[in-house]
């Protein structure tokens, strides 16, 4: 789980935090990536992406939804609940 | 808001007046914003003296302009005399810093207060304001200020790495503005200055003696061949952006009106700054990703009155169901429409059932500047259709070759609009001809297709180009393919619009690889991450397909056409200038 959180938090932090102001933004498993304005619902696309092929899963579109990619924590709930689904 | 709740706020909520379409025709004149506005020919005008000194002149100096929450939930209000005193400091302080009337100076900025503030303090001094969407990408954000030839960019740190791996492009560029700087971020370079607006805040500034025609704001849009073209407005854009505001989003003295666009496309700027505060009104700017729930405590809490919203941001809200604004207290708002995209008659019952009111539909484009197409309050809203005609204007279908007016119910043809109207842009940055190319026949073409029924309302078919429609957003394919092929794993690409339920169409990407490169969702995801850092989340293709080759002609053009035919499920069409050795 430890490091599941961390590959994500890696992935945000390189893919959507601009180097120049990664030292003043606070990420953890509870910051709001998608209503904090970090990650836009487009660039969300690609997020899911990563997740879907990092942990072998397939998120339905109807479930890949703003507030469930909100944090790295809900994230890792969507990921667990569609690998025991699988 | 309960179901009973709401039908006792619907019940409760005063009856449209039915409007007499034809009564407003003769009524709703230019002349009627240039009388309230206070202008009279030959006198020197100024949009941000219209937005800020006269607003104060007129009594309202205690009146909230601005409403501004940021993601945190902190509000902060500002008066219009606020605004006066903050935008003569902006005007002192680009001023003292060389800005001249005529020179553009670019504002790279998230929805801060600096952003709508700072936009109005350009105003004052003469020089041309060029919101750029702070998303921007490094190529994107270059281009657009390279041709523009920006004097000046005002950021904040987040976006200041952009500004500096452009630098070198910029050679017009003197002063970069940085408006969160403090002693515990990194170091200011040369060239970059620290300004705090509350500091700098002031009680007069010799306004700029601007002419209507004066240049005021420049907006780049994306086509479908070239880069983007900076359409170019000046400062009698108000009268159109004021008389419509009053009228299709039907504003009043007291209403709190919430504009959810960012000023970095044209609705922010128009009905986002310029609009609400030549009339006067209190705006309410919610600086926060997208969240339903977000959403709705916005509206409950600010007691929102008139909501300017899009389409996509409705489907989004459609998805979250009708129960969430029931759970608020919604009953201030009266009044609600939509920008962007052709709203989708879905959404137009969706909106009855979860408010009890019509979202209406308005259509127009960076480049006409404000409203030309639109469902008026007290009209009839027929779900899917972009209504009638701004009643101060003249639209029609026109015949695509011709340019004459179609009157044939259903057929389809060209969207048109009769300049002139105060609002239509003067130009395309460094680009007449592309400009001029943009009317036939006396009219102006606006690039869409649609047809007339028989009451005179308008109903959209499609682009008439290659042009991307996303989230009420247009992208260039040619933009997204130049930047494609600049990815090392790239041999051709090619950018269509693929339907989607959400956005209205999202960018697809057709490549074909270099030869030592293997298609795979590692690669796919490099590429999308490559293009929206290079252009826009919006550019990003949100599916990539590898293939062999792509379709082209005998001449080497690709063939987009065939490939958004052949996504959408529809029917091929004439290929015998298909290149198919």
């Amino acid at each position: 789980m430890d490091d599941m959180k961390q590959a994500i938090l890696d992935y945000v932090r390189r893919e959507y935090i601009d180097e120049d102001e990664a030292g003043e933004v606070v990420l953890d498993e509870n910051t709001r990536l998608i209503s904090g304005g970090i990650v836009d619902s487009f660039s969300m696309v690609s997020l899911k992406r990563f997740i879907e092929k990092k942990y072998a899963v397939s998120i339905p579109d109807a479930d890949a939804s703003p507030a469930a990619f909100d944090t790295v924590g809900s994230i890792i709930a969507l990921v667990q609940r569609f690998k025991k689904e699988a | 808001m309960s179901e009973t709740n709401l039908r006792h706020a619907t019940a409760a909520r005063p009856a449209p007046v039915a409007v007499d379409y034809a009564r407003l025709r003769r009524e709703i004149t230019w002349d009627v914003a240039r009388r309230e506005l206070g202008y009279t020919d030959n006198a020197t005008l100024n949009l941000g003296y219209l937005c800020s000194r006269r607003q104060v002149e007129r009594g309202l100096g205690t009146r909230t302009a601005l409403a501004h929450e940021d993601h945190e939930g902190t509000v902060r209000r500002f008066t219009y005399l606020d605004l006066e005193r903050l935008t003569n400091g902006w005007g002192a302080f680009l001023a003292h810093h060389g800005v001249r009337e005529i020179d553009r100076v670019a504002v790279l900025l998230d929805r801060l207060p600096e952003l709508y503030i700072g936009v109005v303090g350009i105003l004052k001094t003469g020089a041309v304001a060029q919101p750029l969407f702070s998303a921007f990408g490094d190529e994107a954000f270059a281009q657009r200020v390279e041709d523009s030839r920006a004097v000046g960019v005002i950021t904040q740190h987040k976006h200041l790495g952009k500004v500096r791996k452009a630098r070198e492009r910029l050679p017009d560029l003197k002063t970069v503005i940085v408006v969160d700087h403090d002693a515990s971020k990194r170091p200011l370079r040369d060239g970059e200055v620290a300004f705090d607006m509350t500091a700098a805040a002031c009680d007069d500034f010799p306004i700029a003696r601007t002419y209507p025609e004066s240049p005021s704001i420049l907006h780049y849009t994306s086509g479908t061949t070239g880069k983007p073209k900076g359409a170019l407005h000046v400062h009698a854009s108000i009268f159109a952006q004021y008389l419509t505001a009053k009228v299709a989003l039907d504003l009043k003295d007291d209403d709190i009106y919430w504009c959810t666009a960012d000023p970095g496309w044209v609705t922010g700027t128009s009905y986002g700054i310029l609009a609400p505060w030549a009339l006067g009104v209190t705006q309410v700017v919610l600086d926060a990703g997208f969240s339903s729930d977000r959403w709705y405590e916005t509206l409950e809490k600010h007691r929102v009155t008139v909501w300017y919203t899009a389409p996509t941001a409705i489907r989004m809200l459609m998805k979250d169901g009708a129960d969430l604004p029931k759970q608020r207290d919604l009953s201030a708002l009266r009044h609600m429409c939509s920008v962007g995209e052709p709203l989708n008659p879905e959404a137009v019952h969706w909106g009855r059932q979860a408010f009890g009111l019509d979202f209406h539909d308005t259509f127009w484009q960076t480049e006409t500047g404000s409203i030309v197409i639109t469902n008026l309050p007290g009209m009839p809203v027929k779900p899917g259709s972009m209504g009638r005609p701004f009643p101060a204007l003249e639209a029609a279908i026109v015949d695509p070759v011709t340019g004459d007016p179609i009157t044939e119910p259903g057929r389809v043809g060209m969207i048109a609009v009769r300049p002139p109207w105060p609002s239509m842009m003067r130009t395309y940055w460094n680009n007449t001809a592309t400009y001029l190319r943009k009317f036939l026949n006396g009219w102006y073409i606006c690039g869409d297709r649609g047809s007339l029924d028989a009451d005179g309302y308008f109903w959209f078919s499609g682009r008439d180009d290659d042009v991307i429609n996303t989230g009420g957003h247009l992208v260039g394919p040619f933009e997204i393919e130049s930047a494609l092929l600049e990815h090392p794993a790239v041999a051709e690409s090619a950018a269509i619009g693929k339907p989607d339920p959400i956005n209205m169409e999202v960018v697809k990407a057709f490549v074909a690889l270099r030869p030592g490169h293997s298609p795979s969702v590692d690669l796919e995801l490099e590429i999308m991450n490559f293009i929206r850092k290079k252009l826009s989340p919006l550019a990003m293709p949100q599916e990539i397909e590898f293939v062999d080759r792509l379709p082209k002609t005998r001449s080497g053009k690709i063939m987009r056409r065939l490939l958004k035919a052949k996504e959408s499920g529809q029917e091929i069409g004439d290929t015998s200038s298909l290149d198919d050795e």
